[in-house]
């Protein structure tokens, strides 16, 4: 079973890819991809492709590998299936830095201030949700709900405090997350943080492992615990921040994406980290090709799509929780 | 030969002394069993006997150096700790539980070398659990998981191994054979130190008895010496009568007074 998950995986990783490059208002077929990439520049189909199509399942396949691995990372370090960068209030935190930038026109300014402030906000979201919620998943649950009210506050203040309609309606319709009409310079821009915050995630796969013990027992083992948390928490605000900053709240994919593929590596955290990114970046792929194909006036938002569709795999979590747990 | 020295420890936590200046030296080839009542302090002693807590006041030696001298890593190499009631998170294979005991020897990457995956299948050998190779941790009964988290100690071939209550919870034929297995590992020349609350047992197996009580060790010895009817009445106000103390034959009956 674990032998398949890798190809299947890739192979099903291409296809969406190569799906969510051909599906939209306009279809095109491979055949018209190549034809408008042969055919004098500049033609509509190479336009589409590639300043519309390519940048959008570039952005959905980095921010859903984002996602998964942080995901699969925070579960593995606190042992807790519930753990996600949205249930610890690091999506929200990053959120809120992200429109405290754009509120006050830094993004205008200075580019990097929309995925730099998202960033720090993560961060700091992540290091009160850690400090205060150290000591088990209820506490750690209700910390990442607090943190996450907070930061909602703060959303809200800025809304209050909106210039006008526009502006208030500008945050609140991006505070929805989408991965449409990105270009390939905020792509590019908050690449580096991700690809950052993907390292310093990938690094603690030994001590993901030796926590299966505890940490007594992990500690006994030569994990250095301090380092391995201080890691996990730069990496998700790095990989989180840059990517809400770019997408706004996508939720559900980082809680998702590990328990989908648990099940095949044996459970074993350090072996759940890349087939978790693999699998998110699929959903993200997969859910962002349905908001293109779902016919309403308005397109639906892709957070939105996450939620409707994360909500109830979250109740059955819930559920299974209260069945396996005394 | 290994040696590991407590120099005048203390642990104070909330103004209480928890560790109240310990000092002991041990060396391979002791089983110490560590007794007292709840609460003494057995189990904080421990933890800075293995280098995972430091006191607030002494140190402890391994061979010749403070344990905080040595890198996490060079240390989980040599000393192996169980916690009390150690268990499984996930759902791993037995197999795989056992060998996360060879983390200090892994590099950063990668998967498990084939000389060290002998080894694995041989520790499961040892502890009987070669058909539950392949079963989740979670789904194992107390005793085999007990087993198992021994073995997950003593695949890295530590130089020794402490061990905070390994018999709890133990049906007493399982009890025997953990703590024969403790008494084997001393006899192959490592130093065990293990918090015990049954008596017997650790009057018929443990070459020295080390008493806590209030945080103070007040008796440290060979078990034919050390363990006295006057000691138990003192550290557990029992009348306690003790015969064949460190011989297999021991027994050690007493009475609330």
């Amino acid at each position: 079973m674990s032998r398949l998950l890798w190809p299947a995986a890739i192979l099903l990783l291409v296809a969406v890819m190569l799906l969510s490059l051909a599906v939209g208002r306009v279809w095109l077929p491979p055949s018209a991809m190549i034809d408008g990439l042969l055919a004098p520049q500049p033609n509509l189909a190479s336009l589409i492709l590639i300043e519309l199509r390519l940048p959008r399942t570039l952005l959905a396949l980095i921010v859903g590998l984002t996602l998964g691995l942080s995901g699969a990372v925070l579960q593995g370090l606190l042992r807790n299936p519930l753990a996600s960068p949205d249930l610890l209030g690091v999506s929200s935190g990053a959120a809120l830095g992200a429109v405290i930038a754009i509120y006050f026109g830094l993004a205008s300014v200075f580019p990097l201030a929309t995925p730099i402030l998202g960033i720090i906000g993560a961060l700091i979201a992540g290091l009160v949700t850690f400090t205060i919620g150290r000591g088990g998943t209820l506490t750690l649950i209700l910390a990442g709900v607090a943190v996450t009210g907070l930061a909602s506050a703060g959303l809200s203040l800025a809304l209050n405090f909106a210039p006008n309609a526009f502006a208030a309606f500008e945050i609140t319709n991006w505070l929805l997350g989408s991965l449409a009409e990105r270009s390939w310079s905020q792509l590019l821009l908050a690449t580096p943080f991700m690809l950052a915050g993907m390292a310093c995630l990938i690094v603690n796969m030994r001590a993901l492992d030796a926590l299966t013990l505890g940490e007594t027992q992990a500690a006994s083992l030569g994990i250095d615990l301090d380092r391995a948390r201080l890691l996990a928490l730069l990496g998700t605000a790095l990989a989180v921040g840059a990517a809400t900053s770019i997408t706004g709240g996508i939720s559900f994919i980082g809680l998702l994406a590990p328990h989908l593929v648990r099940p095949f590596v044996g459970h074993q955290p350090s072996r759940v980290l890349l087939p978790a990114a693999l699998f998110g970046a699929i959903l993200l792929l997969v859910a962002d090709i349905a908001t293109r194909l779902i016919p309403t006036d308005q397109e639906v938002k892709l957070g939105v799509l996450t939620s409707l569709v994360g909500a109830p795999f979250f109740f059955w979590l819930v559920l299974r929780l209260r069945r396996t747990s005394p | 030969m290994t040696r590991l020295t407590a120099e005048a420890l203390i642990v104070t936590r909330g103004g209480r002394p928890i560790v109240d200046g310990v000092s002991a030296r041990l060396t391979g080839g002791m089983f110490v069993a560590l007794l007292g009542p709840n609460g003494a302090g057995k189990s904080t002693l421990l933890h800075c006997l293995a280098g995972l807590m430091r006191p607030d006041v002494g140190r402890v030696l391994l061979d010749d150096s403070d344990l905080k001298t040595y890198d996490l890593r060079s240390l989980a190499r040599r000393r192996a700790f169980l916690p009390q009631s150690p268990r499984a998170e996930w759902p791993i294979s037995v197999e795989r539980l056992v060998a996360l005991g060879l983390t200090p020897q892994l590099p950063a990457f990668g998967g498990l070398p084939v000389a060290m995956a002998a080894r694995v299948t041989e520790m499961l050998a040892q502890v009987d659990l070669l058909d539950r190779r392949d079963q989740p941790a979670t789904t194992l009964s107390g005793g085999e998981l007990g087993r198992a988290m021994l073995a997950r100690a003593l695949v890295g071939d530590p130089d020794m191994l402490l061990a905070d209550e390994p018999l709890t919870g133990l049906d007493p034929r399982h009890a025997i054979d953990g703590i024969v297995r403790l008494r084997g590992l001393a006899d192959a020349g490592k130093l065990v130190v293990a918090s015990v609350h049954d008596l017997t047992l650790a009057a018929r197996f443990a070459t020295h008895i080390a008493m806590i009580c209030d945080g103070q060790l007040i008796a440290f010895g060979e078990t034919a010496t050390t363990l006295s009817s006057a000691l138990l009445s003192r550290a557990f106000a029992v009348d306690a009568c003790i015969s064949g103390a460190g011989t297999p034959i021991a027994v050690v009956d007493f009475v609330a007074r």
